[in-house]
């Protein structure tokens, strides 16, 4: 180093560095507050009321979730309780979660606290991806409640032996390997009666949680060209 | 330690650090292995031992292997660079054992009990089921205290001590890394902010501030063991910290474009988690060029002597600097911009990624430590290589490289057929999960795991016999 120039003085860059870092930071902590307001959990007067929130409240149990193409925003978007003519959320039509549609604001908090403890507790995300996150060794279930496996056509509420989606999930749960749909089954987590119908709302859920359109084309398409 | 040549405790307590890393990442090892069989063979130890638990010991045995290895690390750095003997090391000796005796009970928990019943003791003293950072809450406040005693130990002896860059830069770059580990220890019924703040902790650690270690650590590695200068050395360093944290630090918003948070992150993801490739290839460029540099040097005063000290220590420093250009920089950059991303989220490929940027960029470099605490151990002027030390390098760089090569063409139908064509539905997966591409691949990562498993116990017999042998400089 013949010449002192500034690029090649480490003061320069050390303080570059804390600059930089701490802009980087800042931002970072300012994007937090505001998706952190755009993220927190509605509640049953914003259904009631019709606000669409990112994510709903627990209530959104007693309406009927769909997943719809939005011309708009040019992806599919969670729809609760039927379409307006935007294209969005009516929050109008509603269904029977086990047999009720009136699931109060406090029940449905209890139900869906004990299906996301659950999840925990109980390693999904080990097998499972949740939100795309996890474990690739079982099916994304994100949408799991919008699974046309799981509908009047599809094989699971014959199989289980149940006439509505939650009570073939739920049946499905609690005795995973005496259902197998593959060779590759879930085991048995020791998943009470109870615990299931909390991770069946915490399904049903997260479905409606606002994810941008992942996944795309959800069960739009069936029967994939596959590489065999 | 009989005969160790080692007079300073915190190098001591350094080799402690590096013994249980060792055995962890054995046991990494040996649970991934479960993991692939159970790939291949569906009823392999089901209701045993699933794939739940042998994954989650896994990626757990993965995070504390390496973080072992970084405590350890740093204080076989600190004397050297401070001049002085680590500050509070009694504590220090104490804090691993609490460590360690901490991570064995929660790992016979993991494979013994390994699920409870839907309530808070279960998140208290089974497991939290997050990804990597599964520890039961418990455990979580004992491994912040070891981290705050760790982080206090290099503070205080880096302001006693004479306090390098390097110094510097692990101290600003500890405290990061504990104080990021509190964001992941709270528990919320909202999924979206759960996954919000988880990575807080998965994505700044190892794109911020574990990479940033890794800069702090090449640069000890190469001042040490080919005589890299110091000045020019440590203003790199403060550059790769500029470019890491001013790209790394945004472009957690790749994590955020799915999980129910707005759409803005679509761009600040994208652009900044673009720009993180750069300080891996200004790393890579670094640890070459100086190199080649000392090298001419001694060459223009004619001598004909290589200028590495620590044969096997500097390879697997080389390694790293490819590694984690190509497993962080290129795979990392295969599926970060949105419009790809939306596709291989939570794909085979995501595991392909994981695995060579983990490896590229984390094992490498650690394992390269634990062969300078070999040769300083040993007493040893120039370490080389034994030929264990090639069987080892070769099969478990071999085998990991070819087991990111099956899991990449796995998610290729992974994610034409289960994500782009039919949308993550349950029959959309199994339809990939059946392809041709899919099952062989799964087939091939088995081998290639094999493989990387033997050489591990290569590896493991060199670090514990290449000290003794007589074909190096004393
Ligand atoms: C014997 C060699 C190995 C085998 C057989 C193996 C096998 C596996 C398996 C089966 C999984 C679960 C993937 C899934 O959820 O579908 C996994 C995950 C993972 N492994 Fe390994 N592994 C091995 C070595 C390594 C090494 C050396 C590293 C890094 C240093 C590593 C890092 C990871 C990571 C980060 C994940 C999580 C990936 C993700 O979720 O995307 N593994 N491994
Ligand atoms: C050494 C540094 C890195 C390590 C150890 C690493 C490791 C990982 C791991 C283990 C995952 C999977 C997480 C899971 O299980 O869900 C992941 C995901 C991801 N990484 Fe990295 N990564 C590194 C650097 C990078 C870089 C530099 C980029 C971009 C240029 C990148 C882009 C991504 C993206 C986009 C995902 C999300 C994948 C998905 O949506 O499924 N990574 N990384
Ligand atoms: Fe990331």
């Amino acid at each position: 180093m013949a010449k002192k120039s500034v690029w090649s003085d480490n003061r320069f860059w050390q303080r570059t560095a804390a600059w930089i870092t701490g802009f980087a930071s800042v931002l970072l902590i300012w994007l937090t507050f505001d998706t952190s307001a755009q993220i927190s959990m509605g509640n049953d007067s914003d259904l009631k009321s019709g606000v669409t929130k990112r994510v709903p409240g627990p209530t959104v149990i007693n309406y009927k979730i769909t997943y719809e193409m939005n011309k708009k925003r040019q992806h599919e978007i969670p729809v609760i309780g039927g379409m307006n003519a935007e294209g969005t959320s009516a929050f109008q039509e509603k269904e029977k979660f086990f047999g009720r549609d009136d699931w109060s604001e406090e029940e449905a908090t209890e139900l869906l606290h004990l299906g996301k403890l659950g999840s925990q507790v109980k390693n999904c995300m080990n097998c499972h991806t949740l939100l795309g996150n996890g474990a690739y060794y079982a099916p994304d279930l994100t949408k799991a409640w919008l699974d046309p496996a799981w509908g009047p056509t599809g094989p699971m509420q014959a199989l289980t032996g149940k006439s509505t989606k939650e009570e073939a999930m739920a049946e499905f749960l609690q005795n995973p390997s005496q259902y197998p749909t593959h060779a590759r089954m879930m085991p048995n987590l020791g998943i009470t009666a109870e615990e299931a119908k909390g991770l069946v709302a915490f399904l049903k859920h997260m479905s409606s949680i606002d994810t941008n359109g992942f996944p795309r084309n959800f069960g739009k398409i069936q029967g994939a060209v596959n590489g065999k | 330690m009989a005969n160790s040549y080692l007079t300073s405790e915190s190098k001591k307590l350094a080799t402690w650090y590096f013994t249980v890393a060792a055995t962890l990442f054995g046991a990494q090892l040996l649970f991934g292995l479960v993991a692939a069989i159970q790939y291949v063979i569906p009823g392999f130890l089901f209701e045993i031992l699933d794939f739940s638990v042998a994954r989650m010991l896994h990626i757990n045995a993965l995070v504390v292997w390496m973080v072992f290895a970084m405590f350890g690390a740093v204080y076989w750095l600190l004397p050297d660079e401070t001049g002085i003997e680590t500050v509070g090391i009694e504590v220090g000796k104490l804090l691993f054992w609490v460590f360690t005796a901490a991570v064995t009970v929660v790992v016979l928990v993991y494979l013994f009990i390994q699920v409870g019943p839907a309530d808070a003791t279960s998140i208290w003293f089974i497991h939290e089921g997050r990804e990597y950072i599964e520890a039961p809450r418990w455990a979580d406040i004992g491994i912040t205290v070891v981290a705050l005693g760790f982080v206090a130990n290099l503070f205080m002896t880096g302001m006693k001590g004479n306090r390098s860059g390097i110094v510097t830069v692990l101290m600003a770059d500890m405290i990061a890394f504990a104080g990021l580990y509190l964001t992941g220890m709270f528990y919320t019924d909202n999924i979206t902010v759960d996954q919000f703040w988880w990575w807080w902790v998965i994505h700044l650690w190892v794109e911020a501030t574990w990479e940033v270690y890794v800069g702090a650590i090449a640069a000890y590695g190469l001042i040490t063991m080919i005589g890299a200068h110091r000045k020019v050395v440590e203003m790199w360093l403060w550059i790769e910290v500029t470019m890491l944290f001013g790209s790394g630090i945004l472009g957690m918003g790749h994590h955020y474009f799915w999980i129910g948070t707005p759409e803005y992150w679509w761009e600040i993801g994208a652009l900044f988690s673009a720009l993180e490739p750069l300080p891996l290839v200004a790393m890579f460029i670094h640890v070459l060029y100086d190199w080649g540099k000392m090298q001419g040097e001694e060459s223009a005063k004619g001598l004909d002597r290589s200028v590495i000290t620590n044969k096997p220590a500097f390879t697997w420093f080389v390694l790293n600097a490819f590694g984690n250009f190509l497993g962080a920089g290129i795979w990392g950059f295969f599926h970060t911009l949105p419009q790809v991303n939306l596709y291989t989220h939570g794909t085979q490929f995501t595991s392909a990624h994981g695995h060579l940027a983990f490896f590229g960029a984390y094992a490498t470099i650690l394992i390269g430590m634990m062969y300078i605490a070999v040769q300083g151990k040993n007493g040893i002027k120039i370490l080389n290589n034994s030929t264990s030390t090639i069987f080892a390098t070769s099969m478990i760089v071999g085998g990991v490289v070819g087991m990111t090569v099956a899991l990449t063409v796995a998610g290729y139908s992974d994610v034409i057929i289960s994500r782009a064509q039919m949308g993550a539905t349950w029959a959309g997966y199994f339809d990939a999960q059946a392809t041709t591409w899919l099952t062989q691949g799964m087939v091939w990562r088995l081998i290639m795991g094999v493989i990387t498993f033997v050489g591990f116990f290569f590896l493991a017999k060199d670090l514990l016999t290449i000290g003794k042998s007589n074909i190096h400089v004393r």
